[in-house]
């Protein structure tokens, strides 16, 4: 199995130089053919080829291939990479380094690197080396504290997924096929037609159909599995939610709050102040605020308006809410603050044309306003999607501890709740890495989409 | 983008009556402030005025700043992460402005692979590899040392962009002429960098500080003991007082913990502003 999927990608990588390369040549197809024999052999040799072992199952199987076509491509990205740089190009990732200016000192070559060491040796101990054996704890057996452990290849990620190799390659390769397609549609028609808004809905519920796709791809439970289903769906609607909820209400109020006032300045600084809470605080103010006896907001409710409010604490709806409505209250004061400094750059002259045009001030904000914050938007919502998968630890920990059911136990509560408070290292490693690759996913969509930009982040 | 400077060309942007703008942003701004505003008066109050909805203030908060500031250590925890804050800030900046000199001010081998890999790490958020972190850093024996909570926490992508960046954009004829002076790099970075460059040095101390201040997760994995605990953390474990939820003491602590990053930030907003305009200058 080992060899074919070797032959298979020697082969591949020749095709991959002639489809991008604009020089291919002899040597460089025979470069990359190896490479991209190294990188898809790479995974399969480290693990000792276990996932072709007689008692596995077609998903280990499966997983295995996945690996080695993404160790392959890998492989390729970085040598087409090189030749592009050599070739003078300036591609994606290599562009940015390339805009370093190359200048100033002549010392000797250790001087930067001196300057660089205190900087790498941090990243290199405590963050190349934990994330390299977050790989290598997944596709292990042990507990924390213990020496002792057990390989068990991919059967921490296998046990996550459905047990149906032909529904796991099926469902993204649909919705895949449907999010191409719907692009082709939104391509071929014609802007301000009813075909185009077809087309834009269509590729709306196309995107969406990816969600659906992981959904459908994970374990429900059952005999040796583990119900990863219901973290996903947690995780998406929490995050979703308070994507939403967050970033809706702090244009709303950027909106409201710009415009040139007396004691404008004081007013946005009594708008953005949340940023500074911390999300442990923010979940033990609305702790106080909903709790069912003592809560303010029970007390309203049945006092002021004669509804029964149930605890939320065992409600799932309700309980996803009130996480929701916490954290997007954190994260709104971060969000006002952008879209202030974004807002500042829609153009005068626009706005005035559609003024002397008779646009009403809702067109005036869909057609101008809108369209030139978008880089922003864009921006806050990669930071706005990272906060709601971490960020949200320590609202969740104060609110409901994942209660009612694990209902409110997204992906990050749900690692730290099978990795340390029940000390399986490698099962929580292994959906650590499921994390890993969404979280590469949203940024290489960022970088994909939008070039180079400063993160904001945290560290 | 052209700088947060409020208003600079804004002249004829939206006219109209002033008064609903004001009594929009107040009322939203009382509905933000809403849940603090809330946990204060909750702080003054005894569980039983909490429980009985006393819309006053009440007559605990001397007994309940006891409660937590003295009989529980709050101050400890307070200084603790001060402590922390401190350090990782600071050691950040220094890091930082080191590694945006080396990038643009240095020619060597090899460079782009280093930035590369400096870049990666954006995509490689803490709290992913914090099983393998916390095994690792238990493994050093740091465990219930400040040393946890610093060192892992030194180097910063985001601080090195932002520099090199930064310098990127100042003119060549500084470094020449600094170096016809015979300065060396530090010097160079110590009287004529740092000098031009306290924007953005001030906007990457406030998030960094508020960044530590915040810190919920790694402190409470890698931290048991209570005296060497940090505010957020040990709020956690206020949580139960005598025994029992006492809310006064809890929203008290809750109130204490966020002044130190709200006073930061509220004080530093300007800089902060404007470094931020800086970063966001393509």
């Amino acid at each position: 199995m080992l060899i074919l999927g070797l032959i298979v990608a020697a082969f591949l990588g020749p095709i991959f130089v002639w489809w991008k390369s604009e020089k291919p040549s002899l040597p460089r197809y025979g470069i990359a053919s190896a490479a991209a024999v190294f990188g898809a052999a790479v995974t399969p040799i480290g693990m000792g080829q276990c996932a072709f072992a007689e008692e596995t199952s077609g998903v280990d199987h499966l997983l295995a291939w996945a690996l080695m076509a993404g160790g392959a491509w890998l492989a390729l990205i970085v040598t087409q990479s090189v030749f592009d740089r050599r070739d003078g190009k300036r591609t994606g990732g290599g562009g940015v380094a390339g805009e370093i200016r190359t200048g100033g000192y002549r010392m000797g070559w250790w001087v930067p690197w001196l300057l660089l060491s205190p900087t790498l040796i941090i990243l290199a101990v405590f963050l190349y080396t934990p994330a390299i054996q977050t790989f290598t704890l997944s596709s292990k057996l042990t507990r924390l504290g213990a020496p002792r452990s057990k390989d068990v290849c991919f059967g921490n990620f296998s046990e996550l997924l459905i047990t149906d190799p032909v529904r796991l390659v099926a469902y993204p390769l649909l919705a895949i096929g449907f999010i191409y397609a719907a692009r082709l549609w939104v391509k071929r028609s014609t802007p301000d037609t009813w075909s185009r808004r077809g087309a834009d809905v269509t590729s709306v519920v196309a995107m969406l159909s990816a969600f659906v796709a992981f959904y459908a791809m994970f374990s429900a439970g059952g005999a040796g599995q583990v119900a990863y289903r219901p973290v996903y769906l947690n995780t998406v609607i929490i995050s979703v939610g308070i994507v939403v909820f967050g970033m809706v209400g702090g244009l709303g109020i950027a909106y409201l709050a710009f415009r040139q006032i007396k004691g404008g300045g004081v007013y946005r600084t009594l708008l953005i102040w949340p940023y500074a809470i911390s999300p442990a605080v923010a979940g033990l103010l609305f702790f106080m605020i909903f709790d069912p006896t003592a809560g303010i907001f029970t007390y309203t409710m049945e006092n002021w308006f004669g509804i029964d409010v149930p605890n939320y604490r065992e409600s799932a709806i309700l309980a996803q809410m009130a996480i929701i409505l916490a954290s997007s209250w954190k994260i709104i004061g971060y969000n006002i603050l952008f879209y202030l400094a974004g807002l500042q750059t829609v153009s005068v002259d626009q706005v005035e044309a559609s003024l002397i045009d008779g646009a009403s001030a809702r067109q005036r904000f869909t057609k101008i306003v809108l369209p030139a914050l978008s880089p922003i938007t864009f921006f806050l919502l990669v930071t706005n999607l990272t906060y709601a998968f971490f960020e949200v630890y320590g609202t969740i920990d104060f609110m409901t501890k994942g209660a009612p059911a694990g209902k409110t136990s997204v992906a990050i509560y749900e690692i730290i709740r099978v990795g340390v408070n029940n000390g399986d290292l490698g099962r929580g490693a292994a959906q650590s890495v499921l994390l890993f690759l969404a979280v590469i996913g949203v940024t290489l969509w960022q970088f994909r989409t939008s070039g180079e930009r400063v993160s904001y982040g945290g560290s | 983008m052209n700088g947060l400077s409020p208003g600079v060309r804004r002249k004829t942007f939206f006219r109209g009556r002033r008064w609903p703008y004001h009594i929009g942003l107040t009322i939203t701004a009382l509905i933000i402030a809403f849940p603090l505003l809330y946990a204060m008066l909750v702080a003054t109050q005894t569980n039983a005025e909490t429980y009985s909805f006393q819309f006053t203030p009440g007559s605990a908060f001397w007994s309940n700043l006891n409660a937590v500031w003295v009989k529980r250590d709050f101050a400890g925890a307070m200084m603790n992460s001060l402590q922390q804050a401190v350090l990782v800030t600071t050691g950040k900046t220094i890091l930082s402005l080191l590694a945006g000199l080396a990038f643009v001010y240095f020619k060597f081998r090899g460079k782009w692979i280093v930035f590369g890999l400096v870049l990666i790490t954006l995509m490689m958020p803490t709290e992913v590899m914090i099983l393998a972190m916390f095994r690792l850093v238990g493994g050093f024996g740091w465990q219930d040392t400040m040393a946890a909570l610093v060192v892992p926490f030194l180097a910063s992508a985001t601080g090195a962009f932002l520099f090199r960046q930064h310098f990127a954009n100042m003119p060549t004829e500084l470094l020449e002429a600094s170096q016809i002076d015979g300065a060396s790099p530090v010097q160079f970075l110590r009287k004529v960098l740092i000098p031009l460059s306290w924007n953005v040095i001030a906007a990457l101390f406030v998030i960094q500080f508020v960044y530590t201040w915040n810190m919920f997760l790694w402190p409470s994995l890698i931290i048991r003991d209570e005296s060497k605990q940090v505010v957020q953390a040990a709020l956690q474990t206020l949580t139960n007082i005598d025994g029992s939820l006492n809310f006064g003491p809890l929203m008290l602590a809750a109130v204490l913990a966020s002044l130190p990053p709200g006073l930061v930030f509220i004080l530093m907003q300007k800089p902060f502003m404007s470094g931020f305009a800086i970063g966001q200058d393509k």
